[in-house]
């Protein structure tokens, strides 16, 4: 029986398996930034260890930074200049490479990553942050850990790991005019639901998978946390290639060539069985907006917030009831329509320059209404000179939305950035949990072009209809 | 890592599903630098109001259910975000088992590394452990990792609803091992030097 890529990867980087005992796991490359890891070194610090190869370390800070245009960081709040500091001692002391603030290739974490080329197809990529999935647009098996895992691995360059199951996802058919790669994964986890990838790892296939470019698979794989996966997979291809090729850390010359041979390799066997597998046509995906408080809670914007009575199971029915609750929605509701005060583009799903350019596609020649705030914040430095190299910040500053620097901002509410209580945010982040953008924001997550079509109607919009 | 044999204690009844990290600890707590300060934190956007001051609806700050070290909660418990501040959060307060019928990966792994315990227990038994807990707070509920099990101590057999009054719980043997004799995984991974080495010097080639 032929392997999947999932099988592929991991069976190429278990170094001791004991009896009874996880697997250790070699990794290729850990992502660090300044949220959690200040006590991963401490312990190192604590054991009297090094890092046993900062060379395959790479560290920047994305989290708790302001992104303000002229944010100087004397005036930082205390807490977030303290992580900072740490991050940037720790990185002097342990001969770790940091991507600072100062510098201009900064940004988040998951931006960066495959954007230096660090992320390369057959890798094992770690980083104390869920969204490490990203990663896994390149055919790399990427997921998040937690602080003491990050030690492990500055400390080993090895996590203990139990093998997880593998879960086919196909999408099949060609996607329509205005529904993105966010809609795909929004479609996905509202059919499997929030922790219905627990213990798998996805792989995404088929032809509309093939189809997308490097940002849009970044989108898809990015959400695979959100629906309960250790990582998301999508086998590397001709547009992979293209992409890695020439950046920093890319193979140059015949290690090159080398190493485009071994990934062409990089794809799951014809006769490869997975544990799981989910089928979706993608032409019958419209654009998605959750109306809940976990991102499987969502639906097509034509549709409707579901009623509580028409759901089966009691946990199920208590979760949409607390959801609608939270959010103030009634339940039966169209969802196209609904106001909303905040619109939020960014976060380590959709602030790569792809999405800013569909964004500013729509919000070019028109208007945020006055009581609307919107925020567009690029992924990274460099996101953020492209765009202002092809003058998206002018469209989007003409439109009345605020251009911002690079980092996390709104996301999750640990910098300045936080919706207020009550708000409803239309973003295209990753996770509309209660409070999760400020105390008592209601988020609404969907993709770039839809939350720039919230923003100039002010209220949850089709964006088929002004494409 | 504080070791975990055996645990007998009153419970908190969190009817909840789907409960995330930002729950159990807000982004606002994960500005610190070290893993202290965490306790004050947890449930935070529930326990307490707007003010600061606590919110007498959320069961964390019911008189009855003080002192409790077993946390019984809904499915897919521990989404979201990697943090392991959430688990400092909940062991910091003093609980050191978690009862659900699912705990999302992330969670589950930095539960373990920490000496809490996550026990996975069907929907069914978890919902009888919550009417249970809810009805009569003083329940006490016992766990012993050794042999795996979860029981009523306060009950006859039978008397819980279920025909045994008694559960078993899976766990890999390994963490089983870590958790028993408080043991976390650096010391192992740093015992695999010489695989290590090999790996990445065949690696390099």
């Amino acid at each position: 029986m032929g392997k999947t890529l999932f099988e592929k990867i991991w069976d190429a980087h278990v170094i001791a398996e004991d009896e009874g005992a996880p697997a250790v796991l070699y990794i290729d490359a850990h992502l660090v930034h300044e949220v959690t890891s200040p006590q991963a070194f401490a312990t190192l610090r604590e054991r009297g260890l090094p890092v046993r190869r900062p060379d395959k370390t790479f560290a920047t800070m994305d989290h708790a930074i302001p992104t303000r245009i002229g944010a100087v960081e004397i005036d930082w709040p205390d807490d977030a200049a303290t992580q900072v500091r740490t991050l940037r001692q720790n990185c002097a002391d342990f001969d770790v490479p940091l991507f600072d603030i100062e510098g201009d290739v900064q940004g988040i974490v998951h931006v960066i990553g495959p954007e230096l080329g660090v992320t390369q197809p057959g890798m094992t990529i770690v980083c104390g942050d869920s969204h490490t999935s990203t990663h896994g647009a390149f055919g790399a098996l990427a997921f998040g850990i937690g602080t003491s895992e990050v030690g492990h691995v500055l400390a080993t360059q090895c996590l203990m790991q139990k093998q997880a199951k593998t879960f086919a996802i196909n999408v099949e058919g060609a996607l329509g005019h205005g529904v993105t790669a966010k809609d795909i994964i929004l479609a996905i986890i509202a059919k499997n639901g929030a922790g219905g990838g627990v213990g798998y790892v996805f792989e995404y296939r088929g032809e509309a998978i093939r189809a997308l470019d490097m940002a849009s698979r970044m989108t898809i794989c990015n959400m695979s946390i959100e629906g309960g996966a250790r990582a998301g997979l999508i086998a590397p291809d001709e547009t992979t290639f293209e992409y890695i090729k020439g950046r920093t850390y890319a193979p140059k010359g015949d290690a090159w060539d080398r190493a485009v041979a071994h990934w062409r390799t990089l794809k799951t066997d014809e006769d490869a069985v997975f544990d799981r597998a989910l089928t979706l046509d993608a032409s019958a995906l419209e654009p998605m907006v959750t109306y809940g408080t976990n991102p499987g809670q969502g639906v097509p914007v034509t549709k409707h917030v579901p009623r509580v009575n028409d759901l089966e199971d009691p946990a199920e029915r208590r979760s949409l009831q607390n959801a609608l609750d939270y959010m103030g929605l009634a339940e039966g509701q169209p969802i196209e329509g609904q106001h909303v005060d905040i619109v939020f583009i960014g976060s380590c799903t959709n602030s790569r320059i792809e999405d800013l350019r569909a964004a500013a596609a729509i919000a070019k020649g028109r208007r945020v209404p006055n009581h609307v705030e919107a925020l567009v914040v690029p992924g990274s430095k460099a996101v953020k000179a492209q765009a202002e190299a092809e003058g998206l910040d002018r469209i989007f500053s003409e439109a009345g939305f605020e251009w911002r620097g690079a980092g996390c901002s709104m996301c999750l509410a640990m910098n300045d950035d936080k919706a207020g209580e009550g708000k409803y945010v239309a973003s295209t982040s990753n996770r509309n949990f209660m409070g999760r953008q400020g105390p008592g924001s209601r988020s609404l997550l969907m993709s770039p072009i839809m939350a720039a079509a919230a923003a100039v109607n002010g209220r949850v919009t089709d964006v088929r209809e002004i494409l | 890592m504080q070791p975990f044999t055996t645990l007998t204690s009153t419970a908190l009844p969190l009817r909840t599903e789907n409960v995330d990290t930002d729950q159990i600890i807000p982004a606002r707590y994960l500005t610190a630098v070290t893993q202290e300060g965490m306790g004050d934190g947890l449930f935070s956007w529930w326990r307490y109001a707007r003010d600061g001051s606590p919110n007498p609806d959320f069961v964390l700050n019911q008189p009855q259910y003080q002192g409790s070290e077993i946390l019984v909660a809904g499915r897919n418990f521990g989404i979201g975000s990697s943090r392991e501040h959430a688990v400092w959060a909940l062991t910091q307060y003093g609980f050191r088992a978690v009862i659900s019928p699912a705990f999302a990966d992330i969670f589950y792994n930095n539960s373990l590394k920490n000496g809490l315990l996550p026990i996975r227990l069907p929907e069914e038994t978890v919902g009888r452990l919550l009417d249970l807990v809810e009805e009569v707070p003083h329940t006490r509920i016992a766990i012993d990792l050794p042999s795996q099990t979860v029981t009523l101590p306060d009950f006859d057999s039978g008397t819980a609803g279920d025909s045994e009054g008694s559960w078993s719980f899976d766990i890999d043997p390994f963490r089983k091992q870590c958790l028993l004799r408080g043991l976390d995984d650096l010391g192992y991974l740093l015992d695999k030097e010489e695989q290590i080495s090999a790996f990445e010097a065949a690696a390099s080639h």
